[in-house]
């Protein structure tokens, strides 16, 4: 309708621009079908050249190791989308402000995107906190607040924040995901709890429960992620006889969790959130520990065995085409940056922005690109579809078990989507999971 | 007489700032209401450290209680704003006075201590009790721009104003308060507490009385600052927020209101300005979000090395005696010790 | 039962990296009375220094050393260049000095190493010890810790009392025009206290980062902590430092395994109001105030 109506116009327009140029050089070499007069300033942060977007992410400061690489990998694949060709010519522009992690540091620099660098669009916001300090302000001011790097369920509210659009896999489902897994493969078993006392660790531990029974729980111990000594944790789960404990932990936590369980001769199965279980940046952690015990071995002998789930490809995965294409833009890009799960998931969420901002369109105004994922998101890079409609702004919608083997994710189930309600079935999914373009850019 | 004169000062520097905020853009009003959030918060700060020879490096906690209490107050009973900033105050005030009462007998560097460790631990109280206080979330505040100045009002303006005159109230009435005799009660205290108790002076009540006040300071601060970013969340009230209102403090120039003022400037403008010129230098990738912290940091120690006495202080060295006048007579920038604590006072000397 | 022996062993390990923290500052506090508010800055500075040997030579006792030699250096060039012009200023200049050097610190590690986390490797194994089956909630390393950290105050008590370094020290912070008079060097001394004070607390930092993992900010919290042990034990006494540290780390480890992880700062608060309470001035300390 509209976007044909357009594109015919362009057609014609280009067409017509071609044979002017044509006649005018002589033998030009160019032969593109569609000149830059063709692209206006149709939104703010929109300009014949460049589409300019922003984001606010902690670069410096305690939440800062491991989150720091996201926008840069995210940065690296716009790099590579505008060295060939860019979103119908227009090169992306990525202004990310460092908010440490301080919700009113975000909001001082989400209101100096918005107001003076006039961003098309907000990025990837990361944080729960810190970006509940500005989904209301970015709402009322009609910005789209896109693929919020947060597994908060509080951005699906599309009647309050129609602007805001979640991405990963929220920590609901993926608490009742695992929490399935262990009610069927550790039935009878004594359960732990080990979660961070925000609203990840609770709502992760949320979705535990409703999938685990009551009664198999015997311990449930949270963490300040300002406090690094979680030895009296361990040792209440240890205490209560804790043989699987569950743990939705950031990396670093993850690792102490492993660590203090070594020095208490305490050796549960661990199930670990995909937010915390990324092998390569735990075998980093515990690599200095693993000599200690002993035997030479690498980092890697103490993640072996650890469960957990994915919504990603595995790195471990070299035959897949996405991580193929991903590696090869971290090398050629962030080189210095190493190849881990923050580095895929910040590419990743990358590829869904050019995936929407192709779909909205060759002069798209900020209404477009909200329209354009409200009408459904092609399945990208995760291995389950989005959730994205008009009602929903969810968008992973499930993910696979897997088990860390030799530093790599290795899938031991398929792949299951669930919902975010107390008895929403799991479900198999058996869409698969498409390759990646040949070109390594999305098509319109 | 004072109250009168302060109030026109007042009166004049509103009006300035109103046309100054029409010119401005809305990001600039943005800021301006940022640092009139911090001048409430760190005018009280520096009249509790440089009049009463108290350190605190905790008002970033009595920042949290009034920005706490001023959002529950507007979530769940939808008071008007100006009732609202003035609960959070009284209930901020409340806090102090429980902490001062607690406090009273501690000095120098065991105030600093237990104030740094009230920074550190109140806030995590709102990670308990997550059905109150929103956990980690945090409460969203928000309010809106009144109906009679129309529909096309920039918000940020609105905002500059609001937190400009609730600065500038709370600069009013600490002008007041440093002429009166509780003020000059503070001064005998601060510059020899045996002397001051001899002559009659109930040291502990004056001091728990500072206390109170600067706690109130920061909990109207801290209102403010909830309602220019839109949230109270434990993230915010960080122990760098208590070091920040210390550090303006000191920079600005101890004991002196208009120091409060620079100093509050610094902590707004410095930061973003540092990040600005990293990144018009083409500085990317990771490593380089450290050049700005590294940079302000240098900032700090260069400032203060150059003006001991504070940005004020050297202004007035300047600019001598046709300096802005500033709250407080000059040497009282220069804070000796109670007499209790002579004997650590070895390393400095006393000029008099 | 098992679980008690557990809270208690573990919260003594944890204590004497608050104790190694507090040493340093106490050290500092009582030679030079200045708050150090960047130690816990410069610790993490030399600890990279550390890392960086280990990670090229794979030695880690050639690390070890090098960063106790780089903390030495740190400390006595940051006393004559940056802390030296605020003595006999308002001792507050001295404080925002110090701040402002932590933010360069955080800032220039950032630089260099950039923000991720470095894994650092403990002296020995970091498996539990046990007897029997019976286990303790100790590994050798930290056993290792505490032997290090008492060996520290020992020493610096020994220093503090009984050498005429110390003796220097004390006098110049208690009196330094008096003690200028009787011939002290003041800018030595106080150059050699900042040096010092650089040593333990690269001792700190080294001991502390395996379990906090090496990044700009690794040491923030843990300041916090040694620093609230210091007050408690009483900012002039390295007997107070530890003793101070080991209270804290045994209250937080028990009240966080009973009642809950949640509050365990506002536990340390409460430990901190109690204590001062009763001695403001920490719990070994024996300064006498002049009360009317």
């Amino acid at each position: 309708m509209r976007t044909s109506h357009r594109s015919k116009l362009t057609a014609v327009a280009g067409i017509a621009a071609v044979a002017l140029l044509a006649a005018a050089c002589g033998s030009s070499g160019s032969s593109s079908p569609s000149s830059s007069s063709s692209l206006t300033a149709s939104a703010p942060g929109i300009t014949a050249t460049t589409i300019t977007i922003g984001s606010h992410q902690p670069l410096t400061g305690v939440a800062a190791p491991g989150y720091d690489e996201i926008a840069p990998a995210s940065n690296a694949y716009f790099q590579y989308v505008n060295a060939h060709g860019g979103i119908y010519g227009r090169k992306i522009v990525y202004k990310y402000l460092n908010d440490q992690y301080d919700p009113t540091i975000t909001s001082t620099v989400v209101h100096q995107l918005v107001l003076q660098d006039n961003v098309y669009a907000i990025f990837n916001g990361l944080g729960t906190p810190t970006h509940l300090a500005v989904v209301k302000y970015l709402n009322s001011s009609k910005v789209p607040d896109v693929f919020v790097a947060s597994g908060c369920e509080c951005w699906d509210n599309p009647s309050a924040y129609p602007e805001t659009f979640g991405w990963q896999l929220d920590y609901v489902r993926e608490g009742k995901i695992l929490g399935a897994y262990i009610k069927q493969h550790f039935a009878g078993k004594k359960i732990g709890y080990f979660y961070q006392d925000d609203e990840f660790g609770m709502d992760g531990v949320k979705g535990l429960n409703y999938e685990i029974p009551k009664s198999q729980v015997v311990a449930s111990e949270s963490y300040n992620p300002t406090v690094t000594n979680v030895a009296p944790q361990v040792t209440a789960l240890k205490a209560a006889g804790a043989q699987v404990v569950v743990s939705f932990s950031v990396p670093a936590f993850t690792a102490l969790l492993r660590l203090n369980s070594l020095k208490l001769n305490f050796n549960p199965q661990l199930v670990v959130s995909s937010v915390g279980s990324d092998p390569i940046t735990l075998a980093g952690l515990l690599e200095s520990f693993a000599k200690q015990g002993g035997a030479t071995v690498s980092g890697n002998a103490l993640t072996q065995g650890i469960i957990t789930d994915g919504y990603l490809p595995s790195l471990g995965d070299t035959s897949n085409s996405w991580i193929a294409l991903f590696t090869k833009i971290h090398n050629q890009y962030i080189p210095k940056l190493p190849m881990d799960g923050n580095v895929l998931y910040g590419m990743s969420a990358a590829y869904t922005f050019v995936q929407a901002m192709l779909k909205a369109g060759r002069n798209p105004t900020r209404q477009d690109l909200v329209n354009a994922i409200n009408k459904g998101m092609p399945q990208g890079v995760a291995v389950a579809p989005y959730a994205y409609s008009s009602g929903d702004h969810n968008g992973i919608t499930g993910g696979y078990m897997a088990v860390i083997k030799n530093g790599a994710l290795v899938a031991t189930g398929p792949v299951q989507v669930t919902d975010t309600s107390p008895t929403g079935a799991i479900t198999t999914y058996t869409g698969g999971q498409p390759a990646a373009p040949a070109s390594g850019i999305p098509s319109p | 007489m004072t109250l009168l004169r302060h109030l026109a000062v007042a009166i004049a520097v509103a009006a300035i700032l109103c046309l100054i905020s029409v010119q401005l853009g809305s990001y600039r009003d943005y800021q301006m209401a940022e640092v009139a959030a911090y001048v409430a918060a760190v005018a009280g700060l520096t009249v509790l450290i440089g009049l009463s020879g108290q350190i605190s490096i905790g008002n970033g906690a009595f920042m949290a209680v009034g920005g706490y209490g001023g959002a529950l107050l507007m979530i769940h009973l939808n008071w008007p704003l100006e009732l609202v900033f003035l609960a959070s105050v009284v209930i901020a005030a409340v806090s102090g006075a429980i902490f001062g009462v607690a406090a009273a007998r501690l000095r120098g560097p065991y105030l600093a201590g237990a104030t740094l460790m009230l920074a550190v631990a109140l806030p995590t109280l709102a990670d308990q009790y997550t059905g109150v206080f929103g956990g980690d979330q945090g409460l969203s505040v928000s309010i809106n721009t009144p109906g009679f100045l129309g529909a096309t009002f920039p918000p940020t303006r609105w905002l500059a104003w609001v937190t400009c005159a609730a600065a500038l109230i709370v600069l009013v009435l600490l002008a007041n308060l440093g002429r009166s005799r509780i003020g000059r009660s503070w001064r005998a205290i601060r510059d020899d507490e045996v002397a001051a108790s001899l002559a009659g002076l109930n040291v502990a009540r004056l001091q728990i009385l500072a206390f109170v006040v600067s706690a109130a300071c920061a909990g109207l601060g801290g209102a403010l600052l909830a309602v220019v970013s839109g949230i109270v969340a434990p993230g915010a009230y960080t122990l760098t927020l208590s070091i920040g209102l210390l550090t303006a403090a000191v920079l600005g120039g101890l004991g002196s209101l208009l120091g409060a003022v620079w100093g509050s400037l610094i902590l707004v403008l410095v930061p973003s300005y540092l990040t600005n010129v990293a990144a018009s230098h083409g500085l990317s990738g990771a490593a380089s979000s450290s050049v700005p912290i590294a940079a302000y940091g240098v900032v700090l120690i260069i400032v203060m090395l150059v003006f001991p006495a504070g940005i004020q202080g050297g202004l007035r060295r300047l600019f001598g005696p046709a300096a802005p006048a500033a709250a407080v007579p000059l040497n009282a920038l220069r804070r000796r010790r109670p007499a209790s604590e002579q004997q650590e006072e070895g390393l400095h000397e006393n000029v008099t | 039962m098992q679980e008690f022996i557990e809270f208690g062993l573990g919260g003594i390990g944890i204590g004497m990296i608050y104790a190694a923290i507090a040493l340093s500052l106490v050290l500092i506090w009582r030679g030079t009375r200045v708050l150090n508010y960047s130690q816990g800055g410069m610790a993490m500075f030399t600890t990279y220094v550390a890392w960086e040997v280990i990670s090229k030579t794979g030695n880690y006792w050639l690390g070890f050393v090098l960063a106790l030699a780089a903390g030495l250096i740190l400390g006595a060039v940051l006393e004559r260049t940056v802390v030296r012009p605020t003595i006999g200023k308002s001792p507050l200049n001295s404080v925002i000095v110090t701040i402002g050097l932590l933010i360069f610190l955080e800032g220039l590690a950032g630089i260099i190493y950039g923000g991720q986390y470095r894994s650092f490797p403990a002296a020995y194994s970091v498996r539990g010890l046990r007897i029997g089956s019976f286990s303790l909630g100790i590994s050798s390393n930290d056993l290792f810790t505490a032997a290090a950290v008492l060996a520290a105050a020992l020493i610096l008590a020994l220093v503090f009392r009984y050498t005429t370094v110390g003796l220097r020290l004390r006098a110049t912070a208690f009196n330094s025009g008096v003690a200028r008079l009787l011939g002290i060097r003041i800018g030595r001394v106080l150059t050699l206290g900042w040096a010092l004070a650089g040593l333990f607390g690269a001792l700190a930092g080294v001991l502390v980062t395996p379990t906090t993992f090496l990044y700009p900010n690794s040491m923030d919290s843990i300041f916090v902590l040694g620093f609230t042990a210091a007050v408690i034990g009483g900012l002039d006494s390295p007997v107070g430092a530890v003793v101070g540290g080991v209270l804290l780390g045994v209250v937080l480890s028990y009240a966080g395994g009973y009642i809950g992880n949640d509050l365990v700062l506002v536990y340390g608060l409460v430990v901190l109001a109690l204590v001062l309470m009763v001695r403001p001035s920490g719990l070994f300390s024996s300064a006498a105030a002049r009360r009317v």
